[in-house]
């Protein structure tokens, strides 16, 4: 990414030289598959040769502790939540994500800021607040969207690990049972990142398909993003 | 940049430096308001439970950031606006806050931060109705904080910034940005400066005589007979310093 382009006034105590890696994103609902594509990108990236760090919500090593028993009680209102995980973000951000760019290491991260914009302003919050917040993150080199419907997205998590409280938002629809707070309210989710996505010039990618047909798509245009950065190619031996 | 304050309830706030003496004369406040049968409630910088763990961890494995010591803190204050100050002032309440928004326009921007990023992050505080700041001069808070204190902690000394290796010097240097910035904010946020060098006796004199002027003809919740408190956290007969 070479020279940091921040969202807003960014550090403005520390000069962050030289960046020579690349931080890539991946976006997207509850159950839309990020995960796995994050681990099956790391694996991709790392046979190719370059060296790659992941990240993802709530993983600060300062707030997670904290956040997760929060998460657990009644008493984490609606702004506080906000800026708790503004907290893990920019934790995050500033000892994890930027060291390793600035070592040269792609950085997946798994989500970024845009998703708890998303949820805190789903949630009431105002949006021109909640962007100014996040004045200090640092633009992506790519935004991967990926982008399915909410169908798709319950069908995938009733097979898979169930609905839960918070990604059925259950704490502000109040639906007496889970599955219509889950499409209520991941709706909304998908209606901010499509409005985002716009905003914030993601790349959609369809994820209402095949995993492997959603990574040939990501891989197209990680290798686009890398193009001057060629991977070792050797022969086996 | 902070909204006006539509509630029925009445906010009370009071600011200065560490050493400054503030948080005497706000205990004082407390108890004369309470004596007068007023309902009050009162909150203290820093002192939300939801958050206290963290900040513990975070100072004592030395983890902030001037950014991360800012959204924290502010964390720590939207707990308590929106589970305490809030509620309080819509029942009507005199709010007694021991430090406000304006510590973190001092101290964060202080530190580095962006003025404008901190000022957004508060804004969805309120305007209170009387803002005091205790302005001394930076030698007599320094000799107030150093000659009580055993040791001046890392963050408060403002050890981060690496200005000293000395934590006197460096609480003196940090302390001496954080007044500067106060200074600015006495224009921009209508605070009402009243001069910490006086005696403990006088500044409680003007403080009561401000108050009784902005509460004049104001109804607030009354106090039912017998309730000695409205809600209060246990700790405010203890007059603590620092952060």
């Amino acid at each position: 990414m070479e020279n940091a382009i921040y969202y807003g006034a960014g550090f403005p105590y520390r000069e962050l030289g030289d960046l020579s890696g690349k931080l890539i994103v991946l976006e997207g609902s509850d159950g839309v598959g990020r995960s796995t594509q994050t681990q099956l990108l790391r694996r991709w990236l790392e046979d190719e040769g370059f060296a790659v760090s992941d990240t993802g919500l709530r993983r600060s090593k300062m707030t997670q502790k904290g956040l997760e028993k929060a998460r657990m009680g009644h008493t984490l209102s609606r702004i506080t939540m906000s800026l708790f995980y503004a907290t893990d973000f920019a934790d995050r951000l500033e000892n994890r994500i930027i060291p390793a760019l600035q070592a040269g290491f792609i950085v997946l991260s798994d989500r970024y800021f845009y998703s708890i914009m998303a949820r805190d302003i789903v949630r009431g919050a105002d949006p021109g607040w909640a962007h100014q917040v996040y004045g200090f993150a640092l633009k992506p080199d790519i935004v991967l969207y990926l982008k399915a419907d909410v169908t798709d997205l319950v069908s995938r998590l009733i097979l898979g690990r169930g609905l839960n409280y918070w990604e059925a938002g259950m704490d502000i629809h109040p639906s007496n049972n889970l599955y219509d707070s889950f499409i209520d309210y991941q709706s909304e989710l998908i209606m901010m990142f499509d409005q985002f996505a716009q905003e914030y010039g993601f790349v959609t990618v369809d994820a209402g398909r095949p995993v492997m047909e959603v990574f040939s798509d990501l891989q197209g245009h990680i290798r686009n993003l890398l193009e001057d950065q060629q991977p070792i190619i050797e022969e086996n031996f | 940049m902070l909204r006006k304050n539509t509630t029925p309830g009445k906010l009370i706030i009071v600011e200065g430096i560490d050493g400054s003496g503030k948080s005497t004369q706000i205990d004082l406040l407390y108890k004369w308001l309470h004596s007068q049968g007023k309902s009050v409630y009162f909150s203290e910088w820093n002192s939300s439970a939801l958050v206290k763990s963290t900040t513990k961890r975070a100072k004592k494995r030395k983890l902030f950031t001037p950014t991360t010591f800012s959204l924290l803190q502010c964390t720590d204050f939207a707990d308590r606006w929106e589970n305490g100050i809030f509620p309080m002032l819509k029942a009507g309440v005199i709010v007694l806050a021991d430090r406000y928004a304006f510590t973190a326009f001092g101290r964060d921007v202080a530190r580095g931060v962006d003025p404008e990023w901190v000022r957004n992050l508060y804004s969805f505080a309120m305007q209170p109705d009387i803002a005091l700041y205790f302005r001394v001069p930076l030698d007599v808070a320094v000799q107030r904080i150093t000659g009580a204190r055993a040791k001046l902690k890392f963050y408060e000394a403002g050890m981060d910034l690496h200005i000293s290796e000395s934590r006197v010097e460096s609480f003196r240097r940090f302390q001496e940005r954080i007044l500067n910035e106060y200074d600015k904010m006495v224009s921009e946020f209508n605070l009402t400066v009243i001069d910490g060098d006086f005696t403990v006796q006088a500044q409680q004199r003007l403080v009561r005589e401000i108050v009784k002027q902005k509460l004049e003809g104001w109804e607030g919740l009354p106090k039912p007979e017998g309730h000695p408190l409205v809600t209060i956290q246990s700790d405010i007969n203890v007059v603590k310093g620092g952060p």
